[in-house]
């Protein structure tokens, strides 16, 4: 939910950055393949040995709102 | 004597020699936090007792004749996004404000199994995004060299808090420059190590392909010590590299025989502030003093780099901050504010508009916390990276990025080939202004161009200290090197500061 002044100044901002971006459209790239990792590491597995994970207590330990096993939030449908 | 004056390698000296104890050298650099950090807030949070605490600890541990880790009672301080078990780590953002992890990161694990004190917590541009510190949610951080103006980002607290003395060792991240520039333009040395080098586990993610994590300090010599208790193999991030960690400390001397120094021509042919341009071509000449071989090699494609990385950060950012959304941590918004308003909205439709239109409560409740508690830096870039992966926009955007990142790569291995490592600036221009970037964020992100390149192509990058501008403002050189020769990067860079005296100079401080 944006605010009226934060829509005005965010359509400005982000069209100077879109209309800056757009410049790699410049380049031919018809032949190169996508790259999403620098290191190009494969196949890296764990092994599938249990091993001690948070507690139910730890990871809820943060909640906003929760009660003694789930966190708790608005409910999907309805009130 | 003065023990915030002093490297961290003196300092070991000292604790090991027991002429100070850890708690001496802990309340000497608490001391300096307390009378200079009201003026350049380079931290978010300190907690005096506990830093004193793990300090006395120390001591008895070293008086008892019992083993003492690496950092042996050194101060470091962490930038605000390393996960500590049980301490508010908030990335500088309101969404993670009273946030305390349930666990440690890694290389917090790490520094404390070092023996390193944790003194405090730095201040950063919210969840990472930016380049002059001002985008926290709580302060500003301001340059200990001249406190009118930004100590960049986003890395901002960690290295300002180093080169005002108040810690001898800081640890950052870097996804696009964030250790590097904020060094630059604070006087310091920082290293952004190799993708995969140092565990991510438990550092906040921001954009997972580019993040690292790496060592801030007043000198190559402490990097290196800092960056042997960080880098390692992870098994718990699938991403880190299982490589074993070369003693850095230990070789840093030995001169590097046939140094090929590769000057990127394509640097120069940007809009170089006459200072900076003048302070890195006069490190050219002190390389070739000291035996180097100066070749030019050209990265044709750095001038993309930005637009590349505005596309690919902001698109794996805004999947990674996906999980904020008031459910399971975190800032949730006002659930009674939140119902009653959308109890009059409902009010004033139609049964059938209403559930149409309407948003339900969980839906509202993940729109209020988001708009609520995330700053516009972080909103900008959500959006655009929403945009850049959606439907229709994904080939244009996010895919081309990833193709032109692979022209980036391959020109940063052609240069590798002539040279051993790159040399040019960090930055076009020495620290902006406080406020200089306020409604120009593409501004901001362009101080970046020299830096993203190495981030994109996953290489080690290293910023030393090697001038001054006519204002007395620090200006800084970067050197590059291919993925996991950080041993020759910080020789290279060590080899500098050997010959010359920028990284010893301090900024005098004042409390007014």
């Amino acid at each position: 939910m944006l605010s009226p002044e934060e829509v005005e100044s965010l359509t400005a901002e982000l069209g100077k950055i879109v209309d800056y971006v757009d410049q790699l459209s410049d380049l031919n790239t018809d032949d190169v393949e996508p790259l999403d990792h620098a290191v190009e590491l494969v196949n890296v597995f764990a092994n599938d040995k249990m091993r001690a994970s948070l507690s139910r207590d730890e990871a809820l330990s943060q909640a906003p709102n929760r009660d003694d096993d789930s966190y708790l939030v608005p409910a999907v449908l309805g009130e | 004597m003065s023990l915030t004056t002093k490297s961290a390698a003196e300092l070991l000296s000292l604790l090991e020699g027991g002429d100070v104890t850890s708690v001496n050298v802990t309340q000497a650099y608490l001391n300096q936090i307390v009378q200079y950090d009201e003026q350049i807030r380079a931290f978010i949070h300190v907690d005096p007792d506990a830093a004193l605490a793990q300090a006395a600890d120390v001591d008895r541990r070293r008086q008892a004749g019992e083993a003492v880790g690496q950092l042996g009672g050194v101060p470091v301080a962490i930038k605000d996004l390393l996960c500590t078990k049980g301490v508010a780590t908030t990335c500088a953002s309101k969404m993670l404000e009273n946030y305390r992890p349930p666990y440690d990161a890694t290389v917090v694990r790490k520094i404390k199994e070092a023996d390193g004190v944790l003194i405090g917590r730095t201040n950063m541009d919210e969840f990472a995004m930016g380049g002059s510190c001002e985008n926290s949610a709580f302060q500003p951080t301001t340059n200990p060299w001249d406190t009118t103006r930004i100590p960049g980002g986003s890395s901002g607290g960690a290295a300002a808090c180093v080169a005002a003395s108040m810690a001898p060792l800081s640890v950052g991240s870097d996804t696009g420059g964030s250790i590097r520039q904020p060094a630059a333009l604070c006087g310091i040395t920082g290293l952004k190590p190799t993708y995969g080098r140092v565990s991510r586990y438990g550092l906040i993610a921001f954009a997972s392909s580019l993040d690292q994590i790496g060592p801030l300090a007043n000198s190559v010599e402490d990097t290196a010590l800092l960056m042997e208790v960080l880098a390692g193999h992870d098994p718990l991030d699938s991403t880190s590299i299982d490589a074993p960690v070369p003693p850095y400390t230990e070789n840093l001397g030995k001169p590097l025989e046939g140094l090929r120094v590769g000057l990127v021509t394509d640097y120069f042919d940007t809009d170089l502030d006459a200072d900076v341009e003048s302070a890195v071509r006069d490190a050219v000449k002190v390389y070739e003093s000291l035996g180097a071989k100066i070749v030019e090699v050209s990265l044709p494609h750095s001038s993309y780099g930005i637009a590349t990385y505005y596309v690919i950060a902001p698109s794996e950012a805004s999947s990674n901050l996906a999980r904020y959304d008031g459910a399971h941590y975190g800032y949730r918004t006002d659930e009674k504010a939140m119902h009653a308003e959308l109890a009059a909205e409902r009010a004033g439709m139609s049964e059938e508009e209403a559930d149409a239109k309407l948003d339900g409560p969980l839906v509202r409740m993940y729109r209020k916390t988001r708009s609520e508690a995330f700053g516009a830096e972080v909103k900008r870039r959500i959006m655009l990276g929403t945009y850049a992966l959606s439907s229709g926009y994904y080939d244009a955007y996010y895919l081309k990025a990833l193709k032109v990142r692979r022209l980036i790569v391959e020109d940063y291995r052609a240069a590798f080939e002539k040279s051993d490592v790159l040399l040019g600036p960090v930055t076009a221009t020495p620290a902006a202004p406080l406020g200089h970037y306020k409604n120009d964020p593409l501004g901001m992100y362009l101080t970046d161009l020299f830096t993203v390149g190495a981030n994109l192509a996953g290489v080690a990058g290293i910023s030393i200290p090697c001038g001054h501008s006519q204002d007395g403002l620090p200006i800084g050189l970067q050197l590059q090197a291919p993925p996991l020769e950080e041993e020759s990067l910080l020789r290279a860079a060590h080899m500098f500061q050997t010959a010359t005296d920028w990284h010893t100079r301090r900024p005098e401080l004042t409390t007014t």
